[in-house]
Protein backbone atom coordinates (compact mmCIF):
# COMPACT_ATOMS: atom_id res chain seq x y z
CA UNK A 1 0.00 0.00 0.00
CA UNK A 2 1.10 3.70 -0.98
CA UNK A 3 1.97 5.73 1.67
CA UNK A 4 -0.37 8.47 0.47
CA UNK A 5 -3.37 5.81 0.82
CA UNK A 6 -4.88 4.24 4.04
CA UNK A 7 -8.13 2.07 3.87
CA UNK A 8 -10.18 0.33 6.34
CA UNK A 9 -13.11 -2.14 6.95
CA UNK A 10 -16.17 -1.78 8.77
CA UNK A 11 -19.09 -3.77 9.93
CA UNK A 12 -22.78 -2.39 8.70
CA UNK A 13 -23.46 -0.66 12.11
CA UNK A 14 -24.38 2.93 13.31
CA UNK A 15 -21.04 3.18 14.90
CA UNK A 16 -19.36 2.45 10.76
CA UNK A 17 -20.77 6.20 9.99
CA UNK A 18 -19.24 7.59 12.91
CA UNK A 19 -15.84 6.44 12.63
CA UNK A 20 -15.89 7.14 8.83
CA UNK A 21 -16.68 10.94 9.93
CA UNK A 22 -13.68 10.52 12.68
CA UNK A 23 -11.30 9.36 9.84
CA UNK A 24 -12.20 11.45 7.20
CA UNK A 25 -11.96 15.03 9.55
CA UNK A 26 -8.29 13.53 11.01
CA UNK A 27 -6.98 12.52 7.65
CA UNK A 28 -8.39 15.78 5.91
CA UNK A 29 -6.46 18.61 8.59
CA UNK A 30 -3.56 16.20 7.96
CA UNK A 31 -3.78 16.99 4.32
CA UNK A 32 -3.99 20.45 5.02
CA UNK A 33 -7.55 21.92 4.61
CA UNK A 34 -9.11 24.49 6.82
CA UNK A 35 -11.57 23.63 9.81
CA UNK A 36 -14.57 24.60 7.47
CA UNK A 37 -13.58 22.28 4.48
CA UNK A 38 -12.46 19.62 6.87
CA UNK A 39 -15.92 19.60 8.55
CA UNK A 40 -17.14 19.82 4.95
CA UNK A 41 -15.25 16.86 3.49
CA UNK A 42 -16.42 14.89 6.83
CA UNK A 43 -19.82 15.88 6.50
CA UNK A 44 -19.91 14.46 3.05
CA UNK A 45 -18.21 11.18 4.30
CA UNK A 46 -20.42 10.77 6.99
CA UNK A 47 -23.12 11.04 4.31
CA UNK A 48 -21.31 8.85 1.79
CA UNK A 49 -21.06 6.12 4.39
CA UNK A 50 -24.79 6.24 5.83
CA UNK A 51 -25.82 5.47 2.66
CA UNK A 52 -23.66 2.73 2.58
CA UNK A 53 -24.69 1.14 5.97
CA UNK A 54 -28.52 1.97 5.52
CA UNK A 55 -29.11 1.83 1.90
CA UNK A 56 -26.54 -0.11 0.58
CA UNK A 57 -25.94 -2.56 3.04
CA UNK A 58 -29.07 -2.11 5.05
CA UNK A 59 -27.65 -2.95 7.98
CA UNK A 60 -27.07 -6.58 7.12
CA UNK A 61 -23.66 -8.01 9.34
CA UNK A 62 -22.56 -10.17 6.43
CA UNK A 63 -21.78 -6.90 4.67
CA UNK A 64 -18.83 -4.78 4.65
CA UNK A 65 -18.07 -0.60 4.25
CA UNK A 66 -14.75 -0.27 2.42
CA UNK A 67 -13.14 2.99 3.38
CA UNK A 68 -10.11 4.04 1.64
CA UNK A 69 -8.26 7.52 1.50
CA UNK A 70 -5.93 8.36 -0.94
CA UNK A 71 -3.93 11.79 -1.28
CA UNK A 72 -2.59 12.95 -4.96
CA UNK A 73 -0.27 15.98 -5.53
CA UNK A 74 -3.71 17.69 -5.93
CA UNK A 75 -6.30 16.05 -4.62
CA UNK A 76 -7.90 14.01 -1.71
CA UNK A 77 -10.01 11.12 -3.25
CA UNK A 78 -11.87 9.17 -0.85
CA UNK A 79 -13.97 5.83 -2.07
CA UNK A 80 -16.75 4.39 -0.29
CA UNK A 81 -17.65 1.26 -0.64
CA UNK A 82 -20.64 -1.04 -0.02
CA UNK A 83 -21.95 -4.54 -0.84
CA UNK A 84 -25.29 -3.56 -1.44
CA UNK A 85 -28.02 -3.90 -4.76
CA UNK A 86 -26.36 -1.19 -6.15
CA UNK A 87 -27.94 2.62 -5.85
CA UNK A 88 -30.21 3.54 -8.55
CA UNK A 89 -28.87 7.34 -9.52
CA UNK A 90 -32.01 7.70 -11.14
CA UNK A 91 -34.18 7.54 -8.37
CA UNK A 92 -32.44 10.14 -6.21
CA UNK A 93 -34.96 13.19 -6.32
CA UNK A 94 -34.32 16.83 -6.60
CA UNK A 95 -34.25 18.01 -2.67
CA UNK A 96 -34.35 21.59 -3.77
CA UNK A 97 -37.32 21.10 -5.91
CA UNK A 98 -40.91 22.30 -4.21
CA UNK A 99 -42.68 19.03 -3.62
CA UNK A 100 -39.38 18.00 -2.16
CA UNK A 101 -38.66 20.59 0.18
CA UNK A 102 -40.30 19.23 3.44
CA UNK A 103 -39.49 15.40 2.75
CA UNK A 104 -37.86 13.88 5.47
CA UNK A 105 -34.76 12.30 3.24
CA UNK A 106 -33.07 12.50 0.04
CA UNK A 107 -30.60 15.09 0.86
CA UNK A 108 -27.53 13.11 1.52
CA UNK A 109 -26.17 12.66 -2.39
CA UNK A 110 -27.28 16.76 -2.61
CA UNK A 111 -25.23 17.83 0.54
CA UNK A 112 -22.14 15.39 -0.60
CA UNK A 113 -22.03 17.53 -3.96
CA UNK A 114 -22.61 20.38 -2.37
CA UNK A 115 -19.58 19.93 -0.06
CA UNK A 116 -17.09 18.28 -2.62
CA UNK A 117 -15.77 19.32 -5.63
CA UNK A 118 -15.77 16.28 -7.50
CA UNK A 119 -18.50 12.98 -7.20
CA UNK A 120 -18.42 10.00 -9.13
CA UNK A 121 -21.30 7.32 -8.44
CA UNK A 122 -20.59 3.97 -9.60
CA UNK A 123 -23.65 1.34 -8.72
CA UNK A 124 -23.24 -2.10 -9.64
CA UNK A 125 -24.68 -6.21 -8.88
CA UNK A 126 -21.89 -5.90 -6.50
CA UNK A 127 -22.51 -2.88 -4.71
CA UNK A 128 -22.20 1.15 -4.69
CA UNK A 129 -18.72 2.66 -4.93
CA UNK A 130 -19.10 6.59 -4.56
CA UNK A 131 -16.08 8.67 -4.77
CA UNK A 132 -15.43 11.95 -3.47
CA UNK A 133 -12.79 14.39 -4.53
CA UNK A 134 -11.18 17.61 -2.53
CA UNK A 135 -8.76 19.52 -4.62
CA UNK A 136 -5.85 20.43 -2.47
CA UNK A 137 -6.05 24.07 -3.40
CA UNK A 138 -2.83 25.86 -3.09
CA UNK A 139 -0.90 23.13 -2.87
CA UNK A 140 2.45 23.89 -4.27
CA UNK A 141 2.01 20.30 -6.15
CA UNK A 142 -0.78 21.80 -7.50
CA UNK A 143 -4.51 21.66 -7.27
CA UNK A 144 -6.26 22.64 -10.46
CA UNK A 145 -7.05 26.49 -9.46
CA UNK A 146 -3.39 26.37 -7.79
CA UNK A 147 -1.75 25.92 -10.91
CA UNK A 148 -3.57 28.74 -12.96
CA UNK B 1 -21.22 13.84 20.50
CA UNK B 2 -24.73 13.32 22.58
CA UNK B 3 -27.27 15.23 22.05
CA UNK B 4 -28.82 16.80 25.26
CA UNK B 5 -32.45 18.36 25.38
CA UNK B 6 -34.20 20.92 28.35
CA UNK B 7 -37.47 22.98 28.18
CA UNK B 8 -38.99 25.91 29.59
CA UNK B 9 -42.25 27.81 29.49
CA UNK B 10 -41.97 31.33 28.52
CA UNK B 11 -45.78 33.09 28.36
CA UNK B 12 -47.40 29.90 27.04
CA UNK B 13 -44.23 29.07 24.79
CA UNK B 14 -42.09 26.00 25.24
CA UNK B 15 -38.66 26.87 24.42
CA UNK B 16 -36.39 23.50 23.74
CA UNK B 17 -32.76 24.64 24.57
CA UNK B 18 -30.72 21.50 22.33
CA UNK B 19 -27.34 21.26 22.42
CA UNK B 20 -24.53 19.02 20.98
CA UNK B 21 -25.72 17.55 17.36
CA UNK B 22 -28.52 16.35 15.94
CA UNK B 23 -27.80 13.60 13.66
CA UNK B 24 -28.54 9.63 12.73
CA UNK B 25 -29.20 7.94 15.84
CA UNK B 26 -29.74 9.22 18.96
CA UNK B 27 -29.96 13.28 18.95
CA UNK B 28 -32.71 12.51 15.90
CA UNK B 29 -34.31 10.39 18.49
CA UNK B 30 -34.15 12.60 21.32
CA UNK B 31 -35.85 15.50 18.88
CA UNK B 32 -38.43 13.39 17.79
CA UNK B 33 -39.31 12.09 21.60
CA UNK B 34 -39.29 15.87 22.89
CA UNK B 35 -41.13 16.85 19.91
CA UNK B 36 -43.99 14.28 20.28
CA UNK B 37 -44.25 14.33 24.03
CA UNK B 38 -44.88 18.18 24.10
CA UNK B 39 -47.41 18.00 21.71
CA UNK B 40 -49.36 14.88 23.91
CA UNK B 41 -49.27 17.72 26.57
CA UNK B 42 -51.05 19.82 24.10
CA UNK B 43 -48.08 22.29 23.70
CA UNK B 44 -48.09 23.28 20.57
CA UNK B 45 -45.93 26.61 20.29
CA UNK B 46 -42.65 25.45 20.15
CA UNK B 47 -39.34 27.38 19.97
CA UNK B 48 -36.15 25.47 19.38
CA UNK B 49 -33.11 26.90 20.42
CA UNK B 50 -30.21 25.55 18.32
CA UNK B 51 -27.24 27.84 19.79
CA UNK B 52 -25.79 25.35 21.08
CA UNK B 53 -26.10 22.63 18.67
CA UNK B 54 -23.08 22.80 16.63
CA UNK B 55 -23.73 20.00 13.48
CA UNK B 56 -26.53 17.94 12.25
CA UNK B 57 -26.48 15.89 9.18
CA UNK B 58 -28.92 14.90 6.63
CA UNK B 59 -30.91 12.98 8.68
CA UNK B 60 -30.93 15.78 11.47
CA UNK B 61 -32.30 18.01 9.01
CA UNK B 62 -35.16 14.77 8.03
CA UNK B 63 -35.56 15.22 11.80
CA UNK B 64 -36.41 19.10 12.09
CA UNK B 65 -38.72 18.83 8.97
CA UNK B 66 -40.71 16.13 10.22
CA UNK B 67 -40.92 18.11 13.52
CA UNK B 68 -41.79 21.07 11.69
CA UNK B 69 -44.76 19.27 9.95
CA UNK B 70 -45.91 17.14 12.47
CA UNK B 71 -46.02 20.18 15.24
CA UNK B 72 -48.00 22.57 11.99
CA UNK B 73 -50.18 19.67 11.45
CA UNK B 74 -50.99 19.71 14.95
CA UNK B 75 -52.74 23.21 14.62
CA UNK B 76 -49.62 24.06 16.48
CA UNK B 77 -46.32 26.30 15.04
CA UNK B 78 -42.68 25.30 15.44
CA UNK B 79 -39.48 27.85 15.17
CA UNK B 80 -35.98 27.50 15.04
CA UNK B 81 -33.82 30.50 17.25
CA UNK B 82 -29.94 30.91 17.19
CA UNK B 83 -28.48 29.27 14.27
CA UNK B 84 -24.99 28.16 14.31
CA UNK B 85 -22.83 29.28 11.24
CA UNK B 86 -22.73 25.64 10.38
CA UNK B 87 -26.78 24.97 10.72
CA UNK B 88 -27.12 28.33 8.82
CA UNK B 89 -25.19 27.39 6.07
CA UNK B 90 -26.74 23.57 5.81
CA UNK B 91 -29.98 25.15 6.25
CA UNK B 92 -29.21 27.84 3.40
CA UNK B 93 -27.94 25.51 1.24
CA UNK B 94 -30.70 22.75 1.05
CA UNK B 95 -33.20 26.02 0.64
CA UNK B 96 -34.79 25.09 4.01
CA UNK B 97 -33.86 28.60 5.81
CA UNK B 98 -36.89 30.39 4.03
CA UNK B 99 -39.24 27.39 4.75
CA UNK B 100 -38.35 27.44 8.96
CA UNK B 101 -39.27 31.04 10.76
CA UNK B 102 -35.79 31.24 11.83
CA UNK B 103 -35.25 33.98 15.00
CA UNK B 104 -32.32 35.32 16.37
CA UNK B 105 -33.95 37.00 19.49
CA UNK B 106 -35.60 35.02 22.40
CA UNK B 107 -37.97 37.83 23.68
CA UNK B 108 -39.01 38.58 19.85
CA UNK B 109 -39.28 35.22 18.81
CA UNK B 110 -41.85 34.50 22.18
CA UNK B 111 -43.42 37.40 20.97
CA UNK B 112 -44.31 35.96 17.19
CA UNK B 113 -45.85 33.20 18.83
CA UNK B 114 -49.01 35.66 19.77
Amino acid sequence: MSANRVSYTFDSTLETVNSAEEAASRIAAEAGFGDEEVTRIAMAVREAAVNAVLHGNAYDPRKKVTLAFERTPGDLVITIRDQGKGLDISKIPDPLAPDNLLKTSGRGIFIIRSFMDEVEIHPSQAGTEIKLIKHVHGSPAGGKEASQ
Amino acid sequence: MTMKSSTRQIDGVTVVDLSGRITLGEGSVILRETVRDLLSKGNKKILLNLGEVNYIDSSGIGELVSAFTTVRNQGGDLKLLNLTKKVHDLLQITKLYTVFDVKDDEAGAVKSFH
